[in-house]
């Protein structure tokens, strides 16, 4: 994520939905993309985690991204999909409402998160990109998930 | 034709060592972990030069050495013996038996390959 | 990873292998098991570890296998006797050796003054400290330890040695002329010749006047003899060291010429008369003398049957390979912990799939449910086998045990001897990685404080010798390990006043001899009168407790007064797998590892006592027992539950204690898979690992110490009497 890549480079982006906003991360990230399951809670986590799922035998643990992201945290239904991704050596779910589109942009195409922004926003925002007059914002995803020593209040 | 060399030495890191040196240097290289092994090993393959170490379990370099010399298909194999510095007796038995040359341990890779030169060409 | 590093790696673990042969040579030779081929075994392995450290340049190490090797070599050729005293210095030179060999790998800095200190004692061994000074021979090859810095590698590049010669090139003119000694060691002029044309110009003459009549040829006579004519950049010493290995097979002359034409020169203007009209270049040159000593189809039949024999000797290697003749290989840890990731993915899904069979009813008779039966049984069986590549024989660390009991016993004054039984009983890797500590706690308690003074079990009619047992068998499942002793056995008397006086135990209770003995496992507990060198660092049984029981394992004593103690662990198999109770709470399915449960019961509403706070404790045959709701706990519920609704699951934890913690229902026994959390997630307080049920979803399983834990900051403080091991 932090490679250093001339503006012209190529970048190709999923979009998806939540709580009728659009986000998108790079496809690079992503590793699958499934329908909700259950999750199995776990005790004393952020209200942010689901819980952990199975995937093909890896226990990986589920993010509501609304909830993260400061809006209503989403009540699942099957038409949720949890997108498979890879952040750093983990591997994370997040629970989003829909995947919208596959983007092909260039680096120019990303601008910098607007200023007036909350502080939330600035922490999990990479950029925005304008799309067919839709505001796209792109999701920085190493900040999804709790830090790791830190444990939850 | 690349030129064969058997080292035969109990050794697994002296084993790699000798194979890394000859295989940069462009040679084919053969391995068995004793005299006993290496007698097996040149059943049915006729090495360049042969290169073994002198201490040994089951049968030492010494052994080895007449060993390959008593069977008139190898007698005009060279070999080459592995010592340590300090042992001039055991480079003179070595001799006695039949070895052509030694090389002493720790091995500079360029003295062993100008030895196997001229030993192999 | 390079090549030169890959061998490095590889000259590390062979060390491992050496010095492990190099103690148990030494141990044997020491209680009189040796074979005569030991010493020879014992030799050759700091023989081998001084000439891969060599290559790599590690002097240190080169220079105290040297002083080593010098030792072991003299007693080898029988001019030091094994004796006692001798051989304990051997030992102490092979521990002193292996911890030189794990900090060179390490990169670490080595104790140079303990280093020193048994070069030095080594050293007093060569020069007779035996006693045996005066009898012992000069040792030509026993060079001392000063004179180890010659066996640093010099290195000599040809390249530098051509490449710089500043006055330009020499000329050399040789003689050489070659003694049958020279062909019955394989030696060929011609090889040698070449390497003289590599180092320059040069012209080779061959005198063949000395070839005698066919008749009188004998094949294995020497009749030529070679003049050679060199231009070269090379010194000296290097155009000698072509006939380095040859001098003593043939006369050779060399002699440096001033740089003239050398054509007036009388005997070589001879010698060139004599071979008129050959061609200058040197291959050319030898070919017909070579005709003339040996016919040409000879050589070529030759030639030609060691070309099919090459061929030959590839398939039988390709073949011997196939054979798997070496039956080991080294695999990538990460490749074995994948493959028991899909394994147990595997059997899930084959649980899932019988349980969808017999919802659909299908008669257990159908072909379809005994294809499942079958996939059932092999599921398992590759399971199994997965968890056996895991797998390893405990007798590497039951080996490294007995230089524990050697410092132990050096250290307390004390002799003992270590028995072990059962080394090649096979564990999981991680769970002998993980033995090691406790072990060697243990070995050393035992030393320190069970195994008497030598003047005390005369007395007592013992053996002067102490005596220390490790076995290792596997036991329904499980494996278990015994460290027994027969020393004195616990000192129940000072056992208790210690606790007591410690606060750990009630002045006024009455405990049984087991409940005694196992205070030795309480945290804070410590005997030793006076903190001795080794056990007394700060860490106690209950450490030992501790680990043992974060592998899944149990550790329990037996004492015996006067006769000795002894420690029992039983241990999984695998830490890949658990044997958990699966339980609901507030309806969530969770496991607890069965290691812990002491039993099951159903709760009596008269039992279950109120103290006030959120805290609660229930009577169990006449015991208080701290009461826990785990759903409370874990914070799936905020009101207690009614025990009337639950079930108690008695727990033991470290340190003796006990707790009753409270679930809704049992769902039954199984083995579980672990899976991690921390791999994608983190260290989630009161839980230890996941799993992932028949259903496919993921249950949690217990930190049982944890939770307790967890409880206590959450409950107020219980009163002081119910809290006796806190």
């Amino acid at each position: 994520m932090s490679q250093s890549s001339d503006s012209s480079t190529i970048r190709e982006l999923i979009a998806f939905r939540i709580d009728g906003r659009e986000f998108c991360v790079d496809i690079m990230q992503v590793r699958d993309i499934r329908g909700w399951t259950p999750a199995t809670p776990l005790p004393h986590s952020p209200h942010y985690v689901r819980g952990v799922i199975n995937l093909r035998g890896a226990v990986l643990p589920v993010v509501d991204l609304a909830a993260r992201l400061g809006f209503k945290p989403s009540e699942p239904t099957v038409r949720h999909v949890i997108m498979v991704t890879q952040v750093e050596q983990q591997i994370v779910g997040l629970l989003v409402d829909a995947v919208s589109d596959i983007l092909t942009v260039t680096e120019a195409d990303i601008q910098p998160t607007p200023d007036l922004a909350s502080e939330l926003a600035k922490t999990f925002l990479r950029g925005v990109l304008a799309m067919d007059g839709r505001m796209i914002s792109m999701i920085a995803l190493d900040h999804v998930l709790p830090a790791r020593e830190a444990l939850a209040a | 034709m690349k030129k064969t060399i058997l080292t035969v030495d109990d050794s697994k890191t002296m084993r790699e060592m000798l194979k890394f040196t000859l295989v940069n240097a462009g040679y084919e290289v053969m391995q068995a972990d004793d005299g006993v092994h290496g007698l097996e090993v040149l059943e049915g393959m006729s090495p360049d030069v042969i290169l073994t170490d002198l201490n040994m379990p089951r049968m030492d370099g010494f052994g080895f050495i007449e060993g390959v010399r008593r069977n008139a298909r190898y007698r005009s194999v060279p070999i080459l013996v592995l010592t340590t510095e300090g042992e001039p007796d055991k480079k003179d038995r070595a001799r006695r038996v039949g070895a052509t040359g030694w090389i002493v341990k720790p091995f500079d890779p360029e003295k062993l390959i100008s030895a196997i030169r001229r030993l192999a060409a | 990873m390079d090549t030169m590093a890959a061998i490095k790696q590889t000259f590390f673990q062979e060390c491992e292998e050496q010095l492990v042969e190099l103690e148990s040579g030494l141990l044997a030779i020491e209680d009189g098991t040796s074979e005569p081929d030991t010493i020879n075994a014992v030799f050759r392995a700091v023989h081998s570890i001084k000439g891969g450290a060599g290559a790599f340049g590690l002097d240190q190490l080169v220079r105290f296998a040297h002083a080593f090797e010098t030792a072991l070599d003299l007693m080898r050729s029988g001019r030091l006797s094994p004796s006692r005293a001798i051989l304990k210095t051997m030992l102490m030179a092979a521990d002193a050796l292996a911890d030189l060999v794990r900090v060179t790998r390490e990169n670490l800095p080595a104790d140079e003054a303990e280093v020193g200190r048994i070069v030095q004692q080594l050293e007093l061994l060569v020069e007779g400290g035996d006693g045996a000074a005066a009898a012992l021979a000069p040792v030509a090859e026993a060079p001392a330890a000063e004179d180890v810095p010659d066996f640093q590698p010099i290195q000599i590049s040809l390249a530098d040695l051509v490449g710089s010669a500043p006055e330009g090139a020499r000329r050399f003119k040789i003689s050489f002329e070659p003694k049958p000694g020279f062909y019955a060691r394989a030696n060929e002029p011609l090889t040698l010749l070449r390497e003289l044309g590599r180092m320059g110009q040069c012209r080779v003459v061959c005198d063949t006047s000395h070839i005698p009549a066919l008749s009188d040829l004998d094949p294995e006579g020497s009749y030529l003899v070679f003049h050679i004519e060199l231009e070269t950049e090379a010194t000296e010493s290097a155009v000698r060291d072509v006939f380095e290995f040859v001098e003593f097979d043939s006369q050779i002359d060399i002699e440096a010429i001033e740089p003239e034409p050398a054509f007036d020169d009388d005997a070589f203007a001879r010698l060139m008369s004599l071979a008129a009209g050959a061609p200058q270049e040197m291959p050319a040159l030898i070919e017909p003398v070579v005709r003339i000593a040996e016919p040409p189809p000879a050589i070529e039949r030759v030639e030609a049957d060691s070309q099919s024999r090459k061929a030959e000797a590839g398939k039988a290697e390709a073949a011997k390979v196939a054979g798997g003749a070496g039956a080991t290989i080294r695999v990538d840890l990460d490749r074995v912990e994948r493959l028991i990731d899909l394994v147990g993915e595997l059997v899930i899904n084959q649980a899932m799939l019988s349980q969808r069979v017999a919802e659909a009813r299908l008669s257990r008779s159908s072909a379809l449910a005994m294809g499942l039966d079958d996939l059932e049984q092999l599921s398992r069986e590759i399971q199994d086998s997965v968890m056996a590549i895991r797998a390893q024989p405990v007798k590497p660390i039951f080996q490294r045990m007995s230089r524990v009991v050697r410092e132990a016993a050096d250290m307390t004054g004390k002799t003992v001897t270590l028995h072990c039984e059962g080394e090649s009983t096979e564990v999981d890797k991680t769970v002998i990685e993980r033995l090691t500590d406790p072990l060697t706690h243990m070995i050393r308690n035992a030393i320190d404080h069970g195994i008497e003074k030598p003047e005390v079990r005369l007395a007592a009619g013992k053996p002067e010798s102490g005596h220390i047992k490790l076995s290792a068998t596997h036991r329904s499942g499980r494996v278990v390990i015994e460290v027994s002793d027969d020393g004195g056995g616990i000192n129940r008397e000072r056992v208790l006043s210690a606790a007591i006086a410690k606060g750990l135990v009630e002045p006024e209770a009455q405990l049984s001899d087991e409940e005694i003995d196992n205070l030795i496992f309480l945290p804070g507990f410590s005997t030793a009168a006076t903190v001795t060198d080794m056990s007394g660092r700060g860490v106690g049984m209950d450490v030992v407790k501790r680990s043992i029981q974060a592998l899944g394992g149990r550790i329990s004593i037996v004492s015996h007064p006067g006769r000795g103690s002894s420690f029992l662990m039983s241990l999984p198999l695998t830490l890949a797998v658990l044997d958990g109770m699966i339980v609901s709470v507030a309806n969530e399915t969770l496991i607890v590892p069965l290691t812990a449960i002491v039993e099951t019961l159903k709760p009596r509403p008269q039992d279950v006592f109120d103290m006030g706070g959120d805290t609660r404790v229930i009577r169990i045959r006449d015991t208080f027992t701290p009461l826990i709701d785990i759903g409370q706990v874990l914070g799936y519920r905020t009101e207690a539950a009614d025990p009337a609704n639950c079930v108690v699951v008695l727990i033991d934890l470290e340190g003796h204690a006990r707790r009753a913690l409270l679930v809704d229902t049992i769902q039954g026994q199984r083995q579980v898979v672990i899976k991690s959390l921390e791999a994608n997630y983190r260290r989630v307080d009161g839980i230890a690992a996941a799993t992932i049920l028949g259903d496919g979803r993921v249950a949690l399983i217990l930190d049982a110490d944890a939770v307790v834990a967890n409880a206590h900051s959450q409950a107020a403080a219980l009163p002081e009497m119910l809290e006796p091991a806190e």
